[in-house]
This record gives structure tokens, C-alpha cells and sequence, in this order.
């Protein structure tokens, strides 16, 4: 083992996430409900990085048709997506900003139908792509929680 | 199927024709007189509302149609815990057209998803009433003749007054129109407002905190009350409530021509010498109010003249 160095084995099928920003990696775990699934998943944080000093680095053994990347294009879109089959990377995702997101996060407007109506799909819409904003479907309360990168 | 939910929903060519439509209304109301006989409209007021919910309900009695419905969530089967969108299955299969007043913002979007007649939103909160705004926009219509060249003094809440922030939204889509935003620093256009739409459309406009410096400029002044449920505090409101009040003797600095409008009820903001003076032209403007419906319940119910 080389000195400083923390050695994560291959996966076999499934996703490696890189570039994820520092301390993200278990906001993505819940996120993705990697909790709910029984597969390998490994997370390294405050990984080196020489372009972003320091970053989180996921790799995930699931079926690779398992991953929603909408969701993780909404959490952070310059994260690297990595396919991996039969231990190689076959390809490359690049993530964009999905048009609208279902489910994912909560309008926090206690004046919104959201928080009355049962159940009613909280869904956000990229409004603004620009300045990456989102609302809310409903009562068009930006989006300003954690969830998103900044 | 068509719906109204923001008076963003019609282009500026539909809003004229629709606008037209309220003006031969008001011309020629026996032409209309009954081109909704046997049509229903069903007004779901889920919280008290005078103005509205009768404006409706004279719209669609004009029209020859008839109407049904609620005017609080207690009479109505909310009150038991259903749903909106099980509660606008249901009116479908009542009325032709429905009408909805709703205190949760976004309200009358889940109708409309649920619904298989026309909706109306009345109000969903301090969300949207573009209701108001279309009836706004044809008494300037009526009144001056255009929606273009036109300078508007906003007076009063622009901070929660949700009627100030549609009728911004509507006006800025017509060329050479100027805002002068008169308000206390308290009760200012919010930033997004101001940012994403006036200075991004490279719209003129002045804020300023006198009434008696703006109105000789103007050529519709719209009043707006000090609402009080918007305020935490009752010592805030109370110092806000009478910061503006609009008197005979401000209407002497004002422009013979210029027409004062109001989204009502008011309080004290105009004072009631005023209701005299030729300018003040809020009383028509419910009027108004009731034409511009009659010819939003047309159009939606796609009844051809």
C-alpha cells in the first residue's frame, strides 16, 4: 500500500460517482435511497483532488439500469458519472439539469396545496435554467435548501 | 380545454380579443343575453370573497346561464377532509364551468389537473387572481383608449399586494409603458420583481416614497390597501395603514386625465371626497370587472357569437 493512499477495490457492474463536492457524498446516499438497496456501496470523503483540493468519490455496485441521474443532475450536475460493466468504465454520463423533479425535495411553503392536498407529487420546475432556479409547480416558491450545490 | 390560471395564460392577441369581446358587452348586453342559457358555472369559494364570487355569479346570470356552489370550506365537503382534486371530479360532473377561490397557493392548479370542465382560478392565496388583472387591464383599456405609452403610478403594499405584482407581470408585455412605484421603504417592490422583470425587460421606473411628487406624471394611479393580515406585528401595521391617503387635495396635483383605480375594498387610503371627482374610476372598475368575466366565461366554454 502506498503511503496516504486508501485502496477501494473494482466493481464488477454499477456506477462510479466522481467529483461529488466535499462532505456531499451522504446527501447523494439518501438521495438515491442507497439505504434501501443491498448491494456493495463505498464512499470516500475529503478524497485529494487536483482540481478541486478536495472531493467525495462513490462507488456503487447495482444494475446499472438502477440509477435515476435525474435526481443527481439536480443535486450537483458537475458530478462524473463512470458506467461500469465487467469491471471496465464503458461509458461516460454527463449530467444535465432535469427540466422538472418529482418527489425529490419538499415545498416548504406552509401556503402551498402541498402541504394540505393527499398525496400530491411535490415537483419543482427549472424555471430559470441560467441561474439554475427552481420552483414549485404549484405556489412558484423558489427552491433555496441545501439539496442543490452552490 | 382551456383554463385560466395566471393572466399570463393568453397572449397579448387573445387578451385584446378578449378585451374587445368586454367591450361590445358592454355595448350591446342583450347580444349576450343568453348565449349561456342552460350552462352552469359552479363557484367553489373555499373563503369568504364578496366582490369576486358575485362578479362571477353576475357574469354567468348575464350570460342567461345559472350558477351553484359554496362560499366557505365549511359548507363545502373540505370541511369533511376531501381533497380539491377529488372535490373538482365531482363539480365536473355538476357544471359546465367552475370558478375557484382557494387560501392554499397553487390551489386551482390541481383542479384544472383534475378537471374535465374549464377553471377558473378566483384566487388561490397570495398567489394569483388573474381575474382581478384582466379586469385591471380592460378598465385602463376602456378608459384611456390603449395599454401602450403609458405611465403608472403603483401606490401603497407593493411588497404583498399580489394585485400590483400580475398587473407589472401583464404590463410590461406592451411597449413604452413606465412605473413610478410609490411606497414606503417598509412595503417596496420586492427585489425579484424589480430584477427579473422590470430590469431585465429594460423597463423605466422611478420609486419614490411621496405620492405628491409622482401624480403629476401619471396617467392611471393605482391605489392599493395596507393589508393587515400580511403584517406580524399590529404596531407595524398601524404605523403603515395610513401612510397614504389620497384626498381632493392630491387630486390637484394630478393630471386632468388620469384615472384612479383600486382592486378594493379600501380603507382609508382613498378618501371619500374623492369618489366625486370624475377621475376616480374604481366603482367602474367593478364593473368592468363583471364584462370582462362574462367574456372570460365565453371564451372558455368556447360558445361562438
Amino acid at each position: 500500500m502506498v503511503k496516504n493512499t486508501l485502496n477501494v477495490g473494482r466493481i464488477s457492474e454499477g456506477f462510479v460517482l466522481d467529483h461529488i463536492q466535499a462532505g456531499r457524498s451522504m446527501d447523494i446516499y439518501k438521495y438515491l435511497h442507497l439505504d434501501k438497496l443491498d448491494c456493495c456501496v463505498a464512499i470516500i470523503k475529503n478524497a485529494k483532488s487536483s482540481k478541486m483540493g478536495k472531493k467525495d468519490i462513490m462507488k456503487i455496485e447495482c444494475p446499472i439500469d438502477f440509477m435515476d441521474l435525474d435526481i443527481l443532475g439536480f443535486i450537483d450536475h458537475n458530478i462524473t458519472v463512470n458506467i461500469v460493466q465487467d469491471e471496465k468504465v464503458v461509458d461516460k454520463k454527463c449530467l444535465r439539469l432535469p427540466n422538472e423533479i418529482r418527489n425529490v425535495i419538499k415545498c416548504k411553503n406552509p401556503r402551498c396545496i402541498t402541504s394540505i392536498e393527499q398525496e400530491l407529487d411535490h415537483v419543482f420546475v427549472l424555471t430559470d435554467p441560467e441561474n439554475e432556479i427552481y420552483r414549485c409547480k404549484y405556489c412558484e416558491q423558489k427552491y433555496d435548501g441545501r439539496l442543490r450545490r452552490r | 380545454m382551456r383554463h385560466l390560471m395566471s393572466p399570463l395564460d393568453f397572449s397579448v392577441e387573445e387578451l385584446d380579443k378578449l378585451m374587445e369581446m368586454a367591450e361590445d358587452i358592454e355595448a350591446n348586453p342583450e347580444k349576450y343575453a343568453h348565449v349561456c342559457d342552460g350552462k352552469k358555472l359552479a363557484t367553489l369559494f373555499y373563503e369568504p370573497s364578496t366582490r369576486t364570487r358575485l362578479s362571477h355569479e353576475a357574469a354567468m346570470l348575464n350570460l342567461g346561464g345559472s350558477v351553484l356552489g359554496f362560499s366557505s370550506a365549511d359548507s363545502s365537503s373540505a370541511s369533511k377532509g376531501e381533497s380539491v382534486a377529488d372535490t373538482i371530479r365531482i363539480i365536473s360532473c355538476y357544471a359546465d364551468i367552475c370558478a375557484m377561490r382557494h387560501p392554499k397557493e397553487g390551489a386551482a392548479l390541481v383542479a384544472c389537473a383534475h378537471s374535465s370542465i374549464p377553471v377558473i382560478n378566483a384566487g388561490d392565496g397570495g398567489h394569483q387572481h388573474p381575474t382581478q388583472t384582466l379586469t385591471d387591464l380592460l378598465t385602463i383599456h376602456s378608459l384611456k383608449g390603449r395599454l401602450d405609452n403609458m405611465t403608472i403610478g403603483l401606490c401603497g403594499d407593493l411588497k404583498f399586494g399580489r394585485t400590483v405584482h400580475s398587473l407589472i407581470h401583464a404590463l410590461v408585455r406592451y411597449p413604452n409603458v413606465k412605473f413610478v412605484l410609490i411606497s414606503p421603504e417598509e412595503l417596496k417592490l420586492p427585489g425579484y420583481i424589480r430584477k427579473d422583470v422590470l430590469d431585465r425587460q429594460n423597463i423605466e421606473y422611478k420609486e419614490v416614497v411621496r405620492l405628491e411628487d409622482a401624480l403629476p406624471s401619471l396617467d392611471i394611479l393605482y391605489m392599493t390597501r395596507v393589508q393587515k393580515e400580511r403584517f406580524f406585528n399590529e404596531e407595524d401595521y398601524v404605523r403603515m395603514k395610513d401612510f397614504y391617503i389620497l384626498d381632493s387635495k392630491k387630486m390637484e396635483l394630478a393630471p386632468r386625465d388620469m384615472h384612479v383605480l383600486h382592486p378594493l375594498p379600501r380603507v382609508n387610503e382613498i378618501s371619500v371626497e374623492v369618489d366625486s371627482d370624475p377621475r376616480a374610476a374604481y366603482f367602474k372598475q367593478a364593473q368592468y370587472g363583471v364584462y370582462i368575466r362574462m367574456a372570460l366565461i365565453i371564451t372558455l366554454l368556447n360558445i361562438e357569437i
